[in-house]
């Protein structure tokens, strides 16, 4: 029997019991299906997060104080010692610096009226909102000559604005930062939650909250923006040999600090999506094979159905290999056609999901492809058995068949 | 265009099934039987003789305990695998007391069914339908097995029998399913084709009617053959 036969006779007997057909294909459809989505919403998660990341600026470095941390372990220091005047070296003495943003932090208590909340302040310099690539919406960052002057002003997160003025206009009102009112002459666009999100801080000129607030002159860190993504292995060089030198580290002595850079974090971002959607993909796989045993439990049923047929198919002078290749082709067109119409659903809810969420479904060709080659396999592999039994049948035997 | 004509040759052929305390329940014993191609031969005897076994035998459904079945030069008993499926698909029809027909197929569909097998051809769609039209079936040739009567789907199971032209058409009781009328005419329109054809038959029937349209029949009781001519 000729493929193209083989593939007529299996449709019209799919045709011929459509309801047990659909039946048998929903195992095939729902694993097909989960298969598309995990993987849609996988990829579509993880380059929402890359595009927001991206959007901070992929040119990013972090210089943070203490050695780098090794096994996951933080290597406690004792002596702190970033200043603002490495930060303003950086600016004027490595190349390829764009921006530099140094930065002192803390927890405050914000209050607002009746409101009051802990909070994150963070002090720094004018570059801040261009380094981080921070959007105000309204209002202004603060300029040098506030920064110079310590002035009691500040700008701030969205969520801030949120939490105490329930997004209601906050220019030109007062917030107490630990008892000090501050002016407040900016708000910010929402960024999302990231890495250092500053959503959730208040903004304030470096001098101000070193001196007035906080009471100290070492920095938390100095987030500086190279000027392209090439120059950032260069910056980071840069930056290096010039902190060891302002810190007089002898050669072969550790860094006191360490850089950190936002590709880093980038690829990790990355790669724990990638592992995600591995994971969620293997159990919907896992779902895909609960469907094959479906496909199997009814090709056996169906070839019990049948064993008439088959004595027939034998009395006529098929061989093994005709009646094993029937039901083989059965079971392959089945789980094919499962594996066609799981895509369709797969991508349809996809997009459902995506809409109804607001998060981007990546369909990708390859999700399609391997599904639809692992659902004729799932079809291939579990209509064996069932086929062989078939085509072992004494022809006698399945004649008598009641 | 048919395969070269060939006696059918029985030879001590024995058909026994082992028993659970070791012994053997023999349903035929050493039967010896020449049939010469193209006769038509009608099979009777009381139920349980062993008329299904021998037609399955010669068939090639059922393999013997031991003696031989020759037709023409091919030694039926040995044949193994593809050449005894090609065996089936070229030398050997079927009509059985069952239909059998596959009901998600249509009538035509039916009827090609044995050149779906290992030769295809092309002019075999041309013969099916030529074949159901001379059992009168031309206008139901699309119907399913479910919409046919049962005369009319033991004719779309002679048209099946006879499309790879075989040497040797075998019919267990084809028409015990039948009322008499239809049976009379299904028997005639097997014998016609069959004549057509050359093709030698074996017919198992209970009735007498019918076993005397055959030019010759062959008593079967307790697994022997009675002599021509001794009383029935
Ligand atoms: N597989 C088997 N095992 C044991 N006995 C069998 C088997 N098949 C058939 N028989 C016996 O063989 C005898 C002949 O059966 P069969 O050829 O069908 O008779 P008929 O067709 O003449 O009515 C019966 O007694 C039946 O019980
Ligand atoms: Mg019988």
């Amino acid at each position: 029997m000729n493929l193209y036969e083989g593939i007529r006779v299996a449709l019209m007997s799919l045709v011929h019991n459509k309801m047990r057909s659909f039946l048998t294909m929903l195992g095939v459809i729902i694993g097909v299906a989960a298969v598309i989505i995990v993987v849609a919403i996988g990829q579509g998660l993880k380059k929402d997060t890359m595009s927001r990341i991206e959007r901070m600026g992929t040119n990013l470095l972090m210089v943070n104080p203490g050695p780098s941390r090794r096994g996951g372990v933080v290597q406690e220091m004792t002596v702190i010692n970033l200043k603002e005047e490495d930060a303003v070296e950086i600016a004027k003495t490595v190349p390829g610096v764009a921006g530099v943003a140094p930065e002192v932090r803390g927890r405050v208590q914000a209050k607002y009226r009746s409101r009051n909340t802990s909070i994150q302040l963070v002090g720094t310099s004018v570059d801040y909102a261009k380094v981080r690539n921070w959007k105000i919406t309204e209002g202004r960052f603060f300029d040098d000559s506030e920064v110079r002057g310590r002035k009691r002003v500040c700008v701030l997160g969205s969520q801030v604005v949120t939490d105490l003025f329930y997004g209601k206009p906050a220019i030109g009102e007062f917030v107490r930062i630990n008892g000090m009112p501050f002016e407040i002459i900016g708000t910010a666009a929402e960024v999302g939650a990231m890495w250092g999100s500053p959503d959730s801080t208040i903004v304030a000129p470096l001098t101000t909250v070193m001196y007035r607030v906080l009471g100290q002159d070492n920095l938390s860190s100095i987030t500086v923006s190279a000027r392209s993504a090439e120059d950032v292995d260069k910056v980071e060089k840069g930056i290096e040999v010039l902190l060891r030198k302002r810190h007089r580290l002898r050669p072969g002595q550790d860094n006191d600090f360490n850089i950190m850079k936002q590709s880093m974090f980038l690829e990790s971002m990355a790669e724990a999506g990638e592992t995600m959607t591995r994971l969620l993909g293997a159990i919907a796989l896992v779902s895909l094979l609960v469907g094959g045993v479906g496909i199997m439990n009814i090709m056996l049923v169906s070839v019990t159905e049948r064993t008439r047929e088959v004595g027939v198919r034998k009395a006529v002078g098929a061989r093994k290999l005709d009646i094993l290749a029937q039901f083989l082709v059965e079971s392959v067109v089945l789980s094919t056609i499962g594996g066609v119409l799981g895509i369709l659903v797969g991508i349809g809810f996809s997009q459902l999901i995506a809409r109804q969420s607001g998060w981007t479904a990546i369909i990708s060709v390859s999700s399609i492809i391997y599904s639809f080659l692992f659902a004729g396999a799932v079809g291939i592999f579990f209509g064996l058995w069932p086929a062989k039994k078939a085509a072992d049948m004494d022809p006698i035997a399945a004649l008598r068949y009641e | 265009m048919t395969t070269p004509a060939g006696d059918l040759v029985l030879q001590r052929l024995t058909k026994a099934y082992p028993l659970p305390d070791g012994g053997a329940l023999t349903i035929l014993h050493e039967l010896d039987l020449t049939v010469p191609a193209g006769e038509t031969v009608a099979i009777v005897g009381p139920s349980g003789s062993g008329k299904s076994t021998l037609l399955n035998l010669i068939g090639t459904l059922d393999q013997p305990t031991s003696g031989t079945i020759h037709l023409g030069q091919t030694e039926v008993t040995s044949l193994r695998g593809q050449s005894l499926a090609e065996f089936r698909a070229r030398a050997l029809g079927f009509v059985f007391q069952d239909h059998h027909l596959l009901p998600q197929l249509t009538a035509i569909e039916n009827v090609l069914v044995p050149t779906l097998a290992s030769r295809p051809t092309a002019d075999a769609n041309a013969r099916a339908s030529a074949l159901l039209d001379r059992v009168g079936l031309s206008e139901r040739r699309d119907s399913f097995p479910s919409r046919l009567s049962g005369g009319e789907r033991q004719r779309v199971a002679i048209a099946r029998a006879l499309i790879n032209r075989p040497q040797l058409l075998l019919a267990d009781e084809p028409t015990g399913n039948l009322d008499l009328d239809t049976g009379a005419s299904v028997i005639s329109l097997l014998l016609e084709l069959a004549a057509d054809q050359g093709a030698t038959v074996m017919m198992v029937t209970h009735n007498p009617e019918q076993a005397a349209r055959c030019q010759r029949t062959l008593r079967l009781r307790e697994g022997r053959l009675v002599p021509q001519g001794a009383p029935a």
